[in-house]
């Protein structure tokens, strides 16, 4: 687990190609690459290049505000930040154990979002890539030309995505801003009305979602040269899993394994997660770089999302989605797959197990019930996480006496993947753009990397004032002559040789 | 009554000026429940526009977006927009208006309804802030455009209306085709 190309020797000396604001990717990432006189890339890094003060944002506020606030953090995973927010509160209002209603009122507000993300993802951002190829016609590369050559495909997307924002409407009050979840349970029961409007519809997604796993498998079967080893970045992974060691998107406790599959620890309580993870700065970058403490920077970086979801739990409790997990676990010959691309197959499995366990939350009788909320005793400290689509997402809170929130801290899903991003392009720059000339098809190979983790870098940057930045002045023989930097605590000095 | 026309509003409420589509299309709701339109209209708020937005336009004669701009003409913009491939290439996770409209072509096989953006100017876009000084001007003068728009909800007089220049105060007139034109798509 190097960080070869990562820094090059002299940067002043080679040539500078940048991808400015990553297409089909969320917020604003820019990728530069250094190329030297022969065009072999000599430095690759993704960079965020915008930050924001999420968590100066929530402090200060009365804790029972929060899960409706943190919903205005990202538009793209509104529903993670309130349900993350609501189970980090539940421990403060004193509340282990929600209602049955509740909690699977919260499941499914949660397995709709995921069902409608995956769905955006595979059908509209990355199926021109997998349908046209990774350098084909730019002009083609995008949603319209897969509607003309695809138009079943792209009629699905939209309505798979349109059902999970039913489910997150009928849950959560409103299609945005919802106040469903709140500390202790929630506040909008789902009627018998509602439950009928989305059991009409779902037995036709579950199908739908089906056929999307076999369109994904029929391409890695139809290129395993490329699909297997495309920008693939060998790393740790970690997800939560249920009591049982199942699948689980809402609850459950951290597991995380090796590059091989070994367990590097698990059962863990997301409690002390402060305890497993730390996060590394680096002046290049606004988004942290986290790790296992007990692994450290250079080998505890690991991979979160559908590909560590997939491989990291011992079973999916739903049995057409269990049956492709068994069939992909077979097709990477029982080894961890780190293959990026594989992250769209793992994605769709999840989409098919979320519509799965929709539809039998529909037909449970407590979906309808009327206990919404439990109270307790009072504490001033909680931690939540979920499986956001896109990894894990950990939000913990400390509030005072006058109820209001005195420490937030956020890890989002992005910023666990950021190191195995910056791998995967690395991988992908060595193989695809060494010594040739750069076309807009290589460097839509770069983006295709970045792509597959599905980031929503619009969350995933801290506060100013936060975040290190160097500047390095280099003379034309790449010599050092001085470089400044803005340090954690928001003074300037020096920066580190 | 089946809602013939619908009016999306754009952006995040927590970041400053992102918040004038949102303010506005609160204002519109009250208004049109006062003067007893609320049925004619279906009013959408979201963060930002995606795939989905598209089935939102079945049924509908006439569309509105509103959004905030930045680097936009003062104190807003009224134009005419359809639907546009290359919009809809799917740059991020959100769609600009004519990217929405492409959907729905595609979707529906079947022209959108005449569609138009409400671009207000807007200054600040940094989380936790509240409107601007500057961006609450335009949002006044913009709710008296919504009003006009809203009390005659016609094609046609909007298409006149969005040929008829707008009068700007502190920036020269933008080519909206190549404009940025919200913080929030």
């Amino acid at each position: 687990m190097s960080y070869h190309l990562e820094t090059a020797a002299q940067p002043a000396n080679l040539r500078r190609v940048a991808i400015d604001t990553v297409s089909r990717v969320e917020g604003h990432g820019k990728v530069t690459i250094l190329l030297d006189a022969q065009n072999q890339v000599r430095q690759v890094r993704l960079h965020i290049v915008e930050f924001r003060g999420f968590e100066r944002f929530i402090q200060g506020r009365p804790f029972w505000e929060v899960p409706v606030m943190v919903q205005r953090l990202c538009g793209i995973c509104p529903v993670s930040h309130h349900l993350a927010a609501s189970k980090a509160l539940d421990q403060v209002v004193g509340v282990k154990h929600l209602t049955p209603t509740a909690e699977k009122i919260r499941r499914l507000m949660h397995y709709g979002q995921m069902l409608q993300s995956h769905a955006l993802h595979f059908f509209y951002l990355a199926s021109p890539d997998l349908l046209f190829g990774f350098d084909s016609e730019a002009s083609r590369r995008n949603i319209v030309g897969v509607a003309a050559a695809h138009p079943e495909t792209a009629r699905r997307g939209v309505l798979l995505r349109k059902f999970g924002q039913e489910v997150i409407r009928a849950t959560a009050g409103k299609r945005v801003h919802g106040t469903g979840s709140i500390p202790g349970g929630v506040n909008k029961a789902l009627t018998q009305e509602e439950r009928a409007l989305l059991l009409q519809d779902i037995y036709q997604i579950v199908g739908w979602s089906r056929d999307a796993v076999q369109l994904i498998k029929q391409l890695h079967l139809q290129n395993p040269a490329l699909y297997n080893s495309f920008g693939i970045c060998r790393s740790n992974t970690m997800s939560l899993v249920g009591q049982d060691g199942g699948m689980d998107f809402y609850h459950g406790r951290l597991r995380a394994r090796d590059g091989s599959g070994g367990v590097l620890f698990d059962g863990v309580d997301y409690r002390d997660y402060s305890r497993h993870i730390q996060e590394e700065v680096k002046p290049w970058s606004y988004m942290k770089f986290p790790f296992f403490t007990a692994f450290g920077k250079k080998n505890g970086w690991y991979k979160v999302g559908p590909l560590a979801r997939v491989q990291n739990c011992d079973q999916i409790p739903t049995p057409l989605a269990e049956a492709e997990r068994r069939e992909f676990v077979d097709y990477c010959g029982g080894v961890p797959s780190h293959a990026p691309l594989a992250y769209h197959w793992t994605r769709m499995i999840e989409m098919l197990h979320a519509a799965e366990t929709i539809k039998d939350l529909l037909h449970d009788d407590d979906i309808v019930g009327s206990d919404l909320v439990r109270t307790g005793e009072r504490a001033m400290e909680g931690v939540g996480v979920i499986e956001a689509p896109r990894g894990t997402l950990i939000h913990h809170y400390r509030v005072d006496e006058d109820d209001l929130v005195t420490m937030c801290n956020l890890i989002v899903s992005t910023t666990h993947n950021n190191q195995a991003m910056n791998e995967a392009i690395r991988n992908v720059a060595r193989r695809y753009l060494d010594g040739r000339e750069i076309t807009e098809g290589l460097l839509n190979h770069i983006e295709v990397a970045i792509r597959c983790f599905d980031p929503c870098l619009s969350c995933a940057t801290h506060a100013l004032g936060q975040m290190p930045l160097a500047v390095e002045l280099l003379d034309a023989g790449g010599a050092r002559v001085h470089a400044l930097a803005r340090n954690g605590d928001g003074s300037i000095g020096e920066a580190p040789g | 009554m089946r809602p013939e026309v619908v009016v999306f509003a754009v952006g995040n409420r927590s970041r400053g000026d992102d918040a004038i589509g949102a303010l506005l299309l609160e204002r519109l709701a009250s208004w049109l429940a006062a003067e007893a339109h609320a049925g004619e209209f279906a009013l959408i708020e979201d963060y930002q526009l995606q795939i989905e937005h598209a089935l939102d336009l079945l049924g509908k004669r006439l569309a509105l977006f509103i959004d905030a701009g930045y680097g936009t003409p003062a104190p807003l913009g009224f134009y005419a927009i359809g639907p546009a491939p290359a919009s809809a290439a799917c740059g991020t996770h959100a769609l600009p208006p004519q990217g929405v409209l492409e959907v729905f072509r595609r979707f529906a096989r079947a022209e959108p309804p005449p569609s138009f953006v409400l671009c207000v100017r807007g200054e600040r876009f940094e989380l936790g802030e509240g409107l601007s000084a500057a961006a609450g001007a335009h949002v006044e003068a913009a709710w008296r455009q919504l009003t006009l728009l809203c009390s005659r909800p016609d094609a046609a007089l909007w298409a006149a209306m969005a040929r008829t220049p707008l009068q700007t105060t502190d920036v020269p007139q933008t080519d909206f085709s190549r404009t940025a034109y919200c913080s929030g798509i």
